[in-house]
């Protein structure tokens, strides 16, 4: 989740009222984002990611202004009529690569040090979050002293594109931006294997930038001395570019920015555009469901005013809100419930615990293992909780046996790379690390293995297991078959047994167990190489026993 | 007197042994030499006698000599002088003789010449011929100090500090020499007797048939009946047994498992390995939010993909992401990828096992409430606040006259049923959560508020495609790990599937 850092000046004055500290702490938790701390000047937030309407100072100001009461209500944002050139044509080519954008031109702006890094830090925190890393939403800001207009969306080849980046002082074309620029390398991935990458070009045929990657080092630096921005978004869903830019046009707006309209064509599919468009949407509100969701009976006027405590306006004759046009986070009705629940404050309401009567039930399965654990605590034997992601090593080579084992596409460290498909390793290991403590260390380990079995959903068939292990000085087969038979008496089940073989085990001193020729368990003494291996110098006798397996013949 | 007699009955047979000695002795190892017991069985008596303040024992740590291995040559055959003075007491020898007849190491020889001489006991002539004189011949038939000394040492323990002046000198000497003696450290234990110890000594102990062990015979023939039983110490400090132990976080488990039947939720189970549409599909989670990415989830080498549940679920939901579907929503409107959702994962919440839960529910079943308590994964590098396996605690109502402030009741019962009386919610989101409550509750020690996990309502996109009707589902599911971190006092999460047995022995019980 995006984190952005607030100037509590900035915020302090946009917002239009200066609270104590700690009240002004609880006020950033309570609407809705976490905050992480305040630190002199500096607040530190995380917003998540359905608001990124709230990664500005200005979004953030105006949010907490409403909450706090300050300033209610929808805020109205004047925008201006395009004036002559206020134009961006889209051409076919890039209707392939990035085939939409949304633009606007902002005047009037004062720009300082710290209005340059509140608009950066906008730009990057909606690139991130909104913009998936800028893939799905780019965006790119002009002085508009330094272009000219009207502006051109189209893609050319890349060996046709030829321009000095930002941060270059050569001039490169498309495909050595992506091989050669920092900013092209980290997000060469968005346009690898296309043909042709999208560009703006200026009235005078400048190139602006190459989107979603980076802008031209001659027009696409905003200084102290600039006073109008060009802005575009591109991107593949227009309805998110049109979000976006209404997120920063208004945030923009707020820094005493007056807003203009551009018209937008698109040549291939013949249709005229003009954005941004800050008109409120409406949504239908059912006042039943809002009160029942939360619990209340709050009358509509209330619910007007807690609204409007969010940053709505709320029409009561055709029981419409009003929604800003930056707000992305509204998909129905239900949204507007938790918004009205944060106005009223979620520790205004009072918990209740409803009287519905339903009867509670263990899973069985789960009620057996319980059991089985009890029986062993009662043996004397100490449980432990391992892992369930192990590696080769552990699993495999020092157990002296190459058993299956599913591994996991994108594991950060070897050590943690591949799911056990038997406990006994855990078991070991655990043993291994434990040399120094007390002997002797009879132990046991209840858990899941995973195993390939086609028929399954996934593929992956799950068994619960239980690994029994005595290691001490006399350890041997008679201890861990009497620890097993104790075990098996007490669930009064009979088995078969036969000798059988298994690297991890010393030959001749280990049985197969089965009832009805179905395997459940091994239980043998371990051979003096794995423990050589784990560096282990005490005798091992131990059984691992399917329960899953035998608790299905058990059910039958 | 009638102290004594009260102590009499609660000694021990060892402690019977040891008391007479102390009239004549009080240091450990004179007692130790004339009971004919271990030394273990000496000293425990002694403390019991010491825990019955009959008596104190002080360590005494003293330098006591032993013979080199030289010093035990020398008690056997001589000392090298007096071997040497042998040799040449009938006849002189020229010291290169001597020499090559390696009567005496070169080294000892040269001591030999160097020490006879200072004694006036050789003469050494032209052509080094070395001679005996008169005294020499004295010496030889009369013992010296230093072999005095050795005589003492091998007899007895020689405590440095109790050499008389003769001894000092042979002493002085003798370490000078090669081997022949080792002063040692030696611990050794004073008893002093308190008043009650100097009359119980002097008393009389009586017969010593009062019962020790009452054994299945005396049983039998009854014999216990004409005896006594001996008085035990019953603040003695007894050896440590280890006992068989769940482990500590099982344990913990269990008892919250047992909180939500005592609710009336009813358990689910169900696998680790998940598709990607029981994970995040089903739970409303676009399939371009960012933890689905590779850093947030594991996802499986091989089996890579499973099977989609069949249309009943499948178009309903995949209608959901794109349009809305017939929830009311308005969608995420983007398309849909089946191959997306078949990718396996392992499961990053339990909040599957909610969905899978929603979508085997038949409409009679309501009102239902639902729990789980199992492992999850993220895919998250190891450290003091991060595991990439944790348990979480889910649980699910679904009631359709539920609302925000039973969601709030049934947390803040459970967790107060953990151990938290102070809960408090703050607003959260999550993609298929609206209401989404985040539960901090007070930590009583260190004083602020601590950040436990997640609920929510589950939105309409979420239960509508697979129950079939939308009707509000409360639903969370905080980490479980942190919950009961406090209670055993661990600050590092590692510590808690670290397995270090001595941790897994000592620590306490899960009392909540």
């Amino acid at each position: 989740m995006p984190t952005v850092t607030l100037n509590k000046e900035v915020l302090e004055k946009l917002v239009g009222k200066k609270l104590p500290l700690e009240e002004l702490k609880d006020r950033i938790s309570m609407l809705g984002t976490d905050l992480e701390k305040i630190e002199g000047n500096e607040i530190i937030v995380e917003v998540f990611p359905n608001r990124p309407d709230m990664l500005s100072e200005q979004g953030f100001a105006r949010a907490l202004s409403s909450f706090i009461g300050v300033k209610t209500g929808l805020r109205k944002y004047k925008v201006n009529k395009a004036e002559k050139d206020y134009k961006v044509i889209i051409e076919a080519p890039v209707k392939k690569v990035r085939p939409f954008t949304a633009c606007a031109i902002v005047k009037n702006l004062k720009f300082d040090d710290e209005k340059i890094r509140e608009i950066i830090q906008i730009q990057e925190k909606l690139h991130v979050s909104m913009g998936r890393n800028r893939k799905k939403l780019a965006i790119g800001i002009y002085p508009l002293e330094d272009i000219t207009l009207p502006i051109t969306y189209t893609a050319k080849k890349p060996k046709d594109i030829k321009f000095i980046p930002l941060e270059s002082d050569k001039e490169m074309d498309g495909l050595q931006i992506l091989q050669k620029h920092p900013t092209g390398r980290e997000y060469a991935h968005l346009l690898e294997g296309k043909e042709v990458y999208p560009i703006f070009i200026d009235a005078k045929n400048n190139i602006l930038s190459m989107p979603p990657i980076i802008n031209s080092h001659k027009t696409g630096k905003i200084s102290e001395k600039t006073k109008d921005v060009f802005i575009e978004f591109s991107g593949f869903d227009y309805d998110v570019l049109s979000k976006g830019l209404n997120i920063l046009v208004t945030a923009l707006a707020d820094m005493g920015g007056e807003i203009y309209e551009m018209q937008i064509e698109d040549e291939k599919e013949k249709k005229k555009t003009t954005s941004p468009d800050l008109s409120p949407i409406e949504w239908k509100l059912d006042i039943k469901y809002v009160n029942k969701m939360l619990g209340l009976d709050l009358s509509e006027s209330e619910i007007k005013k807690l609204l409007e405590k969010m940053g709505y306006d709320y029409d009561s004759k055709n029981k419409k809100v009003l929604v800003p046009a930056y707000r992305t986070d509204i998909l129905h009705q239900i949204d507007f419930a938790e918004d009205i629940a944060i106005a009223y404050g979620y520790e205004n309401f009072e918990p209740e615990i409803p009287n519905v009567s339903t009867i509670g039930e263990t899973d069985k399965f789960e009620e057996f293992k319980s059991r089985v654990a009890n029986i062993l605590v009662g043996l004397g034997l100490i449980e432990t909780n391992t892992y369930h992601i192990t590696n080769k090593e552990d699993h495999n080579k020092k157990m002296c046996y190459e058993a299956e084992a599913i591994e996991l596409k994108n594991a950060l460290t070897k050590d943690y790379s591949l799911l056990r498909s038997w406990i006994l390793p855990g078991s070991i290991k655990v043993l291994s690390e434990n040399t120094n403590k007390e002997y002797p260390q009879n132990i046991f380990d209840m858990g899941t293995i995973f195993r390939i079995k086609k028929e399954e959903e996934t593929g992956v068939k799950e068994f619960c297991r239980v690994a029994v292990t005595l290691c001490n000085k006399d350890a041997n087969y008679t201890c861990i078959k009497q620890v097993f038979d104790a075990l098996m008496d007490a669930l009064d089940i009979k088995y078969d047994i036969k000798v059988a073989e298994h690297s991890s085990f010393i030959k001749g001193r280990l049985g197969r167990v089965s009832i009805k020729n179905i395997g459940l368990a091994y239980i043998g003494e371990i051979n003096p190489q794995v423990l050589e291996n784990f560096g282990i110098e005490m005798p091992i006798a131990a059984f691992e026993l399917n329960l899953t397996e035998l608790y299905n013949i058990m059910k039958i | 007197m009638s102290e004594v007699k009260d102590i009499i009955k609660t000694l021990h047979p060892l402690e019977r042994k040891v008391v007479p000695l102390l009239k004549q002795s009080s240091v450990f190892s004179e007692i130790l030499k004339k009971s004919g017991l271990k030394d273990v069985e000496v000293m425990r008596a002694l403390q019991w006698l010491q825990g019955k303040e009959v008596l104190k024992i002080k360590e005494d740590v003293k330098e006591v000599l032993t013979l080199g291995d030289n010093g035990k040559q020398a008690l056997e055959k001589g000392l090298p002088e007096k071997v040497f003075l042998d040799t040449i007491k009938n006849k002189a020898v020229s010291l290169d003789k001597l020499r090559n007849e390696n009567v005496l190491e070169m080294q000892e020889l040269n001591a030999c010449i160097g020490i006879l001489k200072g004694k006036v006991a050789i003469n050494i002539g032209a052509g080094r011929i070395i001679s005996i004189t008169d005294h020499g011949k004295q010496l030889l038939e009369s013992s010296s100090l230093e072999e005095k000394l050795l005589k003492k040492i091998s007899k007895e323990e020689v405590d440095i500090s109790g050499l008389s002046d003769e001894e000092k000198f042979a002493f002085q000497n003798l370490k000078k020499r090669k081997d022949m003696i080792k002063p040692v450290l030696k611990k050794d234990w004073f008893i002093i007797l308190s008043d009650t110890g100097k009359k119980l000594v002097t008393s009389n102990l009586g017969s010593e048939k009062t019962i020790e062990q009452l054994t299945p015979g005396m049983l039998k023939n009854s014999s216990w009946k004409k005896k006594e039983f001996r008085s035990y110490d019953v603040k003695i400090n007894v050896p440590k047994i280890n006992r068989g132990k769940r482990h500590f976080v099982n344990q913990a488990i269990e008892s919250a498992k047992r909180i939500w039947l005592d609710m009336g939720f009813k358990e689910m189970t169900g696998p680790m390995v998940q598709t990607s549409f029981w994970n995040f599909d089903a739970l409303f989670t676009a399939q371009d939010h960012p933890v689905r990415d590779l850093q947030d989830t594991f996802y499986i080498k091989d089996p890579e993909k499973g099977k989609l549940p069949d249309d009943k679920f499948l178009k309903p939901v995949k209608q959901t992401h794109e349009n809305g579907w017939t929830t009311g929503s308005t969608g995420w409107n983007y398309k849909w990828n089946e191959e997306n959702a078949k990718e396996n994962v392992l499961r990053t919440h339990t909040t599957c096992l909610s969905a899978q839960t929603l979508a085997n529910l038949k409409k009679e079943d309501l009102p239902a409430k639902f729990f789980a308590l199992g492992r999850c994964f993220r895919n998250e590098t190891l450290d003091w606040s991060h595991l990439f396996e944790f348990n979480q605690t889910e649980g699910i109502v679904v009631d359709e006259n539920a609302n925000f402030r039973h969601l709030l009741g049934y947390l803040k019962q459970f967790f107060k049923k953990m151990g938290y009386e102070q809960a408090r919610f703050r607003p959260a989101y999550f993609p298929y959560t609206e209401f989404s409550v985040e539960i901090d509750v007070f930590h009583p020690v260190r004083k602020e508020w601590l950040e436990l996990g997640g609920a929510g309502i589950f939105r309409p996109e979420v239960v509508k495609p697979l129950l079939g009707i939308d009707v509000p589902v409360l639903a969370w599911g905080p980490g479980f790990d942190r919950i009961i971190m406090e209670f055993f006092k661990i600050n590092d999460i590692r510590e808690l599937y670290k397995n270090d047995l001595k941790q897994v022995r000592e620590i306490k019980e899960w009392m909540r």
